[in-house]
């Protein structure tokens, strides 16, 4: 990173190492394969980072380790990915001072970032207790007329592939990314364009905290290029999208049928929007049958 | 190791389900009348009471023979059934009808007495003249897990049995489960059963289509590994003619018209007989019928 | 012991239901607002029964002004009335319909069956009661939404556009209308165009409830008609049963209208025998799976995986119960296979059929007789199929059974869930744990665990996949025709 803040003495002794920001893919640090990348710079024209711009096949890839990770992570109890999203929020608590540098060099004041970062940690904390509640809350026994016992429960649609929104450098991606796995699904997401820097920092707090490689998968680059691949990829389950613009959700839209695409799209500052509402939005609803030995008075027909 | 050991569990809801399909078939005009016949000649007619006598057990072999005489062409009942003291009488009232004499033996309706008791039970009904012997399993060794004892029994009371057909009672009231009515099947035909027959009439609940229905599979299951036929026998609770026509709907599609005879199928039953007869006499004339013109030996 | 060798003897006598009762106009008009009306299209299309190839009656072709007048009536009955009812009142309306349905039970039934071709014991004993069934289970809703959504606003969409197929036309009319009613939206319905006339008969049922004029619009014709309704702008929301095909034509062509959508599409089902299920009740599964309503069911399980150690004994029994099924006359009540819906159909099944034969399965068909007139096809399997065979990856949508054999619980969970389909799948084992890992891995909206194809207005129903999304059904059935905030 270099983020130059004003305190940072020009006579100081050492030269300051830079972080390379890279994209996040199947637990590790690649950078894109395609070589290509956007400088981001400050008001004042001085680099900040330059940041991968991630191609179609870096897409590709990171659905591939999305889908070789959705099973195990499905599998997974809910306690144990609970407590994992806990970590995430401990993991980034300790970095506060960092996602506040980084946010305020992409220009946000003291106060924005600080207020951003405390409700990312907040976010991190609540999400992480819907791990083992929402199939309690959302799951129904049904009442049958005939002699079966009849369940249905919310499972993961499977592997999900988000683009952030644009405006929350870190809040964003978590909302892009934490509900869908707190589900079970696996996620592909697409950091703001406008403000990159922390979804790649947060990569490291995710690399750092249980989250198996693959689960969670961060590109940076363009949206223009990337959301008809996003939209189009057969084995995406589902598409998870803020502030898109009209014509763009109408490209979504028909490249998603090819695969009957789940599609969830939302704008940035929804108060109406709960944390539960993305979660549950990336969720099928599946009802088994069982017979039930002995109930009298059922009948067999209808 | 015993075939009835072999675990084959039934699925109670998936057989019921099963069922209530066999009495959704409409059964009509001539197919009514010939399944109405059919099932008269697979009765056998029943008396098991404590207090049976000569007279009484002579008046039922006249029904027997005699189901409804104004009715021309009827079909006499496949055999008449009663306890082993009662078979002489029988044998002696049936001479020269085609009507077999059933008894009930091997400490009936409990079973609880010793093989020895049992085996001179069946032989003495034997001797005594009857062409079918209707045995009890040993529930309460059945119970306990004894599966071996009771198919020795069921093969030492075959042999005693000599020529007459063992008719083998699992008392399906008393298993509990149905996975429990076909591994007793499977344990009785295994041990040489001619028929299995599903209750004594003593305990409720008696012969239902579930039980039957497991019942006829294990006989079909059989079938096919073997070739050989087995018969059965429901009896105890039914009592009007849709329900033994449910019945012959039940054998004919699991089984096949093969058992659709009294060699192989017969219903153990003492009022299904007159509700049958009013049910003809109402197809003949078109008009329902009362009980007092159908008599109740 | 086959059936097949003592067929000449105690057969079953025609039992055929009575249809001295049932009244049929000559010609079907447009139900919108409330009434009957002649479309401006001045077209009719015949409507014939499957069975014998002869008309029934013609019904009114809706053209695009004619989509446009039921839109807004639609949108008129929303603004000006159903809105603004009390729940409590939009309840009771519900349940009218329901008992009104129960009450003409049987003329229903058997005009389902004349129309369509399924048998009568069906339409008797499982589309119309069912059909009834989701009235009554939805009416109770109507004025307690509210507790299925806690922590939310709930408030209905508006105009709803319903497109429905032709296989359970009644039931399938109810699947839609009963939710969409008690949500408080108002409707504009399109039956398929082989199968109008038991959706005709629920508008006049629906006059006869006294439901407020244009809260339900019946709308006929074939896919034209349907495409007038998808592009209508004062349409809300999309819910439409059918095909995969025109499922995603439509999802492309609401793109970026802000229309909500709900999609129930096709299906080719893993129907799982395990070694150690019961047997007997497996093979009953199996024949309710494949050959329930000729086949015509997206959830068939039209993929059997039978555990290669069961597999003789399986196929020996299952062929052995196909003997007894019997085929012919829709509206005999011994009738189990009725007639293809179509001539369209039948040649799509023919063509499946040839292209197995092609393949080189081996194929087994009863040999029950087949009418001379009508749309026939008898109970088929095909065994030692592959996986990669065209019959088990492409939904048939017939009486056509695709066997394979598996050996471990991996490879059979791997292949179920090996197609683009996911709506439903059927596990049958003795062994509960087992049960649990199937109905936990395999990708699809409805697992029936040692039974198949039971449908409840208390059970959502709805895919994963290509098969659709959205439920209908249950409480989570109840969000596709509601506003959450």
């Amino acid at each position: 990173m270099a983020i130059k803040k004003k305190s940072v003495s020009v006579k100081a002794p050492n030269l300051l190492v830079n972080k390379t920001y890279k994209i996040f893919i199947n637990g590790a640090f690649p950078r894109s394969e395609s070589g290509r990348y956007t400088a981001l710079r400050s008001a004042d024209g001085l680099l900040i980072a330059n940041v991968c711009l991630s191609s179609r096949k870096d897409f590709r890839n990171a659905v591939a380790a999305a889908r070789a990770a959705q099973e195990s992570w499905q599998d997974r109890t809910a306690y144990n990915r609970s407590q994992i999203v806990y970590r995430i929020a401990e993991m980034l608590q300790q970095r506060e001072a960092l996602f506040i540098a980084e946010m305020t060099a992409m220009g946000y004041s003291e106060a924005q970032a600080g207020r951003e970062f405390s409700a990312s940690v907040d976010l991190l904390v609540h999400l992480s207790g819907w791990c083992d509640k929402y199939v309690q809350v959302y799951s129904a026994v049904n009442p049958v007329a005939s002699s079966h016992f009849n369940f249905s429960v919310p499972e993961p649609m499977g592997v999900v592939a988000a683009m952030a929104p644009i405006g929350t450098a870190l809040l964003g991606i978590i909302e892009a990314s934490l509900p869908a796995i707190c589900g079970g699904n696996t996620s592909v997401v697409l950091a703001s364009e406008k403000v990159p820097l922390c979804a790649v920092t947060f990569a490291e707090v995710l690399a750092t905290s249980d989250v198996p490689a693959g689960v969670v998968n961060i590109l940076t680059g363009s949206r223009a290029e990337l959301q008809s691949h996003f939209a189009s990829h057969m084995d995406v389950n589902a598409l998870l999208a803020w502030d898109v613009d009209h014509p763009s959700q109408v490209d979504i839209c028909r490249k998603a049928t090819d695969n009957v695409k789940r599609l969830c799209f939302y704008k940035s500052g929804d108060k109406s929007l709960q944390p539960i509402d993305i979660l549950m939005g990336l969720q099928e609803i599946k009802t088994t049958w069982h017979p039930i030995e002995s109930i009298k008075g059922s009948g067999s027909g209808y | 190791m015993l075939p009835g050991l072999i675990s084959k569990p039934i699925d109670q809801t998936g057989v019921e389900e099963r069922c209530a399909r066999f009495t959704t078939r409409s059964i009509k005009n001539q197919t009514k009348v010939e399944g109405l016949k059919m099932a008269l000649n697979m009765i056998d007619l029943t008396t098991l009471e404590g207090k049976d006598t000569p007279g009484k057990v002579k008046q039922m072999c006249y029904k027997a023979m005699h189901l409804h005489d104004v009715y021309p062409g009827l079909p006499a009942v496949a055999a008449v059934c009663v306890f082993p003291s009662m078979v002489a009488i029988a044998k002696e009232a049936l001479k020269g009808s085609a009507v077999k004499v059933a008894s009930v033996a091997t400490a009936f309706p409990s079973g609880q007495s010793t093989l020895e008791l049992k085996i001179a039970d069946t032989r003495y009904a034997v001797e005594s003249g009857a062409d079918e012997i209707d045995m009890v399993i040993s529930r309460g060794r059945y119970h306990s897990g004894e599966y071996e004892y009771v198919y020795d029994e069921i093969v030492a009371i075959k042999e005693a049995c000599g020529k007459a057909r063992l008719k083998v009672i699992l008392e399906t009231g008393e298993m509990g489960t149905l996975d429990d009515v076909t591994r007793a099947s499977r344990i009785a035909i295994a041990a040489g059963a001619d028929f299995i027959k599903t209750s004594t009439g003593k305990i409720k609940p008696a012969a239902t289509m579930p039980v039957t229905l497991v019942m006829l599979e294990v006989i079909r299951d059989h079938y096919f590994a073997t070739g050989k036929m087995v018969g059965m026998k429901p009896a105890g609770g039914i009592s009007n003619s849709k329900l033994a026509l449910h019945y012959l709907i039940m054998v004919k599609e699991t089984l096949g018209e093969a058992w659709l005879n009294n060699t192989w199928f017969r219903f153990g039953a003492s009022s299904l007989a007159n509700d049958i007869l009013k049910q003809l006499v109402k197809q003949q004339s078109g008009a329902y019928q009362s009980g007092n013109y159908f008599a109740i030996d | 012991m086959s059936n097949k060798s003592t067929k000449a003897g105690w057969e079953l006598s025609p039992a055929p239901e009575s249809s001295d009762h049932i009244s049929l106009k000559k010609r079907y008009e447009l139900f919108i607002g409330g009434k009957f009306v002649q479309p401006a299209t001045k077209q009719y299309f015949d409507t014939t029964n499957p069975a014998t190839e002869q008309k029934i009656s013609e019904i009114a072709l809706a053209g695009e002004r004619d989509v446009d007048k039921a839109v807004k009536a639609a949108r008129t009955a929303y603004d000006q009335e159903w809105s603004k009812l009390p729940h409590g009142e939009r309840s009771k309306y519900i349940y009218r319909i329901a008992r009104l349905i129960q009450e003409r039970a049987r003329e229903l039934a058997v005009i389902e069956s004349m129309d369509g071709g399924k048998p009568i014991r069906e339409s008797r004993d499982i589309d119309v009661p069912l059909a009834a069934a989701h009235f009554f289970y939805h009416a109770g809703w109507a004025d307690k939404l509210g507790y299925a959504f806690p922590m939310k606003r709930v408030s209905a969409i508006g105009v709803v556009g319903q497109i429905i197929p032709w296989n359970f036309p009644l039931l399938m009319a109810a699947w839609k209308i009963a939710p969409a009613l008690a949500a408080g939206n108002t409707v504009v319905l399109k039956p398929a165009e082989t199968t109008s006339l038991t959706a005709l008969k629920l508008a006049e049922l629906i006059q006869d409830a006294g439901l407020p004029d244009g809260v339900v619009n019946i709308i006929t014709g074939a896919g034209d008609t349907g495409k007038h309704l998808v592009s209508h702008p004062d349409v809300n929301k999309i819910a439409f049963t059918g095909s995969t095909e025109v499922g995603k034509l439509i999802q492309r062509s609401t793109a970026g209208t802000g229309k909500k959508l709900t999609l129930e599409l096709g299906g080719k089902a893993a129907n799982i025998i395990f070694e150690d299920a019961a047997i007997d009740q497996a093979v009953e599964g199996i024949i309710n799976g494949i050959y329930f309503n000729q086949g015509h069911v997206c959830c068939a399980g039209s993929r059997l995986f039978v555990q290669e150690s069961v597999s003789s004994e399986v196929e020996r029994r299952l062929k052995h119960r196909m003997e007894s099924l019997v085929l012919g006359d829709p509206l005999d009540k011994n009738t189990d296979i009725g007639a293809i819906n179509s001539k369209a159909q039948l040649d799509t099944i023919n063509k499946y059929i040839k292209i197995g034969k092609e393949e080189g399965l081996s194929m087994y068909q009863t040999d029950c007789p087949v009418p001379s007139k009508g749309y026939w096809c008898r109970p088929t399997l095909f065994t030692d199929v592959a996986q990669s065979s065209v019959i088990s990856r492409e939904e048939i949508f017939g009486p056509v059974l695709a066997i394979q054999t598996f050996r471990t619980v991996d490879e059979v969970i791997d292949k179920a869930n090996n197609t683009p389909y996911g709506l439903s799948a059927g596990v049958w084992t003795d062994k509960g744990s087992k049960i649990f890992n199937l109905t936990t891995r395999l990708k699809a909206g409805v697992v029936w665990a040692n039974t198949y194809n039971r449908f409840d207005p208390a059970s959502p129903f709805g895919g994963f996949k290509e098969s659709g999304y959205g439920r209908e059904g249950g409480i989570h059935g109840l969000q596709a025709y509601l506003k959450l905030s």
